[in-house]
């Protein structure tokens, strides 16, 4: 049987009067990269921001790697980050440091006892993964925007996560940047036998990286399955729209 | 409707509201800090990086500004004592002056202006591009490493200044009173310190700790809970240099009682 990694049951968010997500209901199985789509403020970011303990639901359950996210410690809840490698929609590099200081980061706060020759292997190992070596000693600010995003990813990889938690990873890219992007998505499952959560509204990226869709409409998962089954017989006129929308750029 | 006077009521309640509201919220922001700065993991690296921020990047404009006050309070001052032909007082009036008020006072004003917005600008950026969300995930306590560094780092850093500040301004005053009245540098140094005492030293120190405290911890504060993207970074940035400064008024006049009360002992 699958292990499953993230149990999402009855989840509840609102912010004010905006309810926002509804009810959700989620499992993922380890190893496979699951897509959620929706239109912007539909709630996805808020789903996975729920996941790492970065907001807290109203009402439901949230558990990952088995453990219930809303009743932890702080000590818990950090141990558990260490598991989930979050890579943020603006890519959230720290812009006072360069890239080997974002990578050393994480590094130096979380793994004891370690040496600079070990730290500077995990740092260019971890880049050359995003195929960035050459940038080690740039600043963020001298990055092209693909750049920025393969280097967040880098910054999560570094620890060496279970979950990858991706939010909006080809948001503000040019169609080829995208498709590289994909790609490493593809390339970090396999290698580092990540489970792994892709929030889009790309529908080219929620084929080329998901083995299994979802799509939040109205603070609910509306459909779920493969690319297959949730759009191309899609009898939701929203599904379907969001579908037709999507390759009508193409 | 607009003008109806139970909608005037409600709008000043929630104003009232609001105020208390931000008053809970810097009240807990200020008791985080005392629970944070006592327990590991200690940033000593990423506090010395701020000291050197704060610091030696305040250098230039705090040199130019306390000379400038040193050589124009000098000017100013000449005149009233001339007319009692007590100009031979101006180093002791100068440098009660400068040690007591002007010294800790111009080096907090100009330190809330330029270190106070570097610190809100700089947080409330990082808030709004995740950064701080960024350092959350990663395990990392941010509020550890951005707020309580900063916060120690212009607690340390502030006194300093004020001693360099008041250095400063007493060459400046030599240099106007040198062309003058051709007092020497010796007798210039000796009429200063005969001036001040050891209590007008500490209390000035003492009061630097507040000033630097209260930059650092208004700046951080309004950086971290800015909001509304790139327009809540220029108006954290905007509103922790009004606040400091407001501030650092309050606190002058709350040392000068506290200091008059210990005089009259």
């Amino acid at each position: 049987m699958v292990e499953t990694v993230v149990k999402v049951r009855n989840l509840v968010k609102s912010f004010g009067e905006l309810d926002v997500l509804k009810g959700v209901d989620l499992d993922l199985y380890k190893g496979e990269n699951l897509v959620v789509l929706g239109k912007s403020g539909s709630g996805k970011s808020v789903l996975i921001k729920i996941m790492v303990g970065l907001l807290t639901q109203d009402e439901g359950s949230v558990k990952v790697l088995g453990k219930e996210v809303k009743g932890l410690s702080q000590r818990e809840l950090n141990e558990l980050r260490l598991k989930i490698g979050f890579s943020f929609q603006a890519s959230a590099l720290y812009d006072s440091m360069t890239v080997r200081e974002n990578l050393e980061f994480p590094l130096v706060r979380n793994v004891k006892n370690l040496s600079k020759a070990d730290k500077d292997k995990l740092v260019e190992d971890v880049l050359d993964s995003v195929g960035l070596l050459g940038t080690i000693n740039q600043m963020p600010s001298e990055l092209s925007g693909g750049q920025r995003k393969r280097i967040g990813i880098a910054r999560t990889l570094i620890l060496k996560p279970e979950i990858m938690l991706y939010d909006e990873p080809t948001a503000g890219l040019d169609p080829i940047t995208c498709m590289d992007i994909n790609n490493l998505i593809n390339q970090v499952n396999e290698k580092y036998k990540t489970t792994s959560i892709i929030i889009t509204h790309d529908l080219t990226c929620a084929k080329v990286t998901g083995d299994r869709m979802a799509v939040l409409l109205d603070g609910v998962f509306g459909a779920k399955g493969k690319f297959e089954e949730v759009f191309e017989h899609a009898q939701d006129g929203r599904v379907k729209s969001f579908y037709d929308y999507n390759f009508i750029k193409q | 409707m607009a003008g109806d006077p139970s909608n005037k009521d409600k709008i000043i309640g929630k104003r009232i509201d609001k105020f208390f509201i931000g008053l809970e919220s810097a009240f807990k922001f200020v008791k985080r800090f005392f629970q944070e700065v006592w327990f590991p993991p200690y940033e000593f690296k990423e506090v010395i990086r701020q000291c050197y921020q704060i610091g030696w990047n305040s250098l230039p404009l705090i040199s130019l500004t306390g000379f400038i006050v040193g050589v124009v309070f000098t000017n100013q001052s000449r005149p009233s004592l001339a007319e009692f032909g007590a100009t031979s007082w101006l180093p002791a009036l100068i440098s009660i002056a400068v040690v007591r008020a002007m010294g800790p006072l111009v080096t907090a004003l100009i330190a809330a202006g330029k270190v106070g917005s570097s610190i809100g600008a700089e947080i409330g950026s990082m808030k709004v591009t995740e950064q701080i969300d960024a350092m959350e995930v990663s395990a990392t306590n941010p509020f550890k490493f951005l707020v309580v560094t900063r916060v120690l780092a212009s607690t340390f850093m502030i006194p300093i200044l004020v001693l360099y500040t008041d250095f400063v301004a007493l060459l400046g005053a030599f240099t106007n009173v040198h062309f003058n009245e051709l007092v020497s540098l010796s007798t210039f140094f000796v009429q200063v310190f005969d001036a001040i005492s050891f209590l007008d030293v500490t209390s000035s120190m003492v009061k630097s700790l507040f000033f630097g405290f209260t930059i650092g911890i208004v700046g951080c504060y309004k950086g971290y809970n800015s909001t509304k993207g790139t327009e809540g970074v220029g108006k954290a940035a905007n509103s922790a240099v009004v606040m400091a400064m407001f501030l650092i008024f309050i606190e002058e006049l709350l040392s000068l009682q506290v200091t008059n009360f210990f005089r009259q002992l």
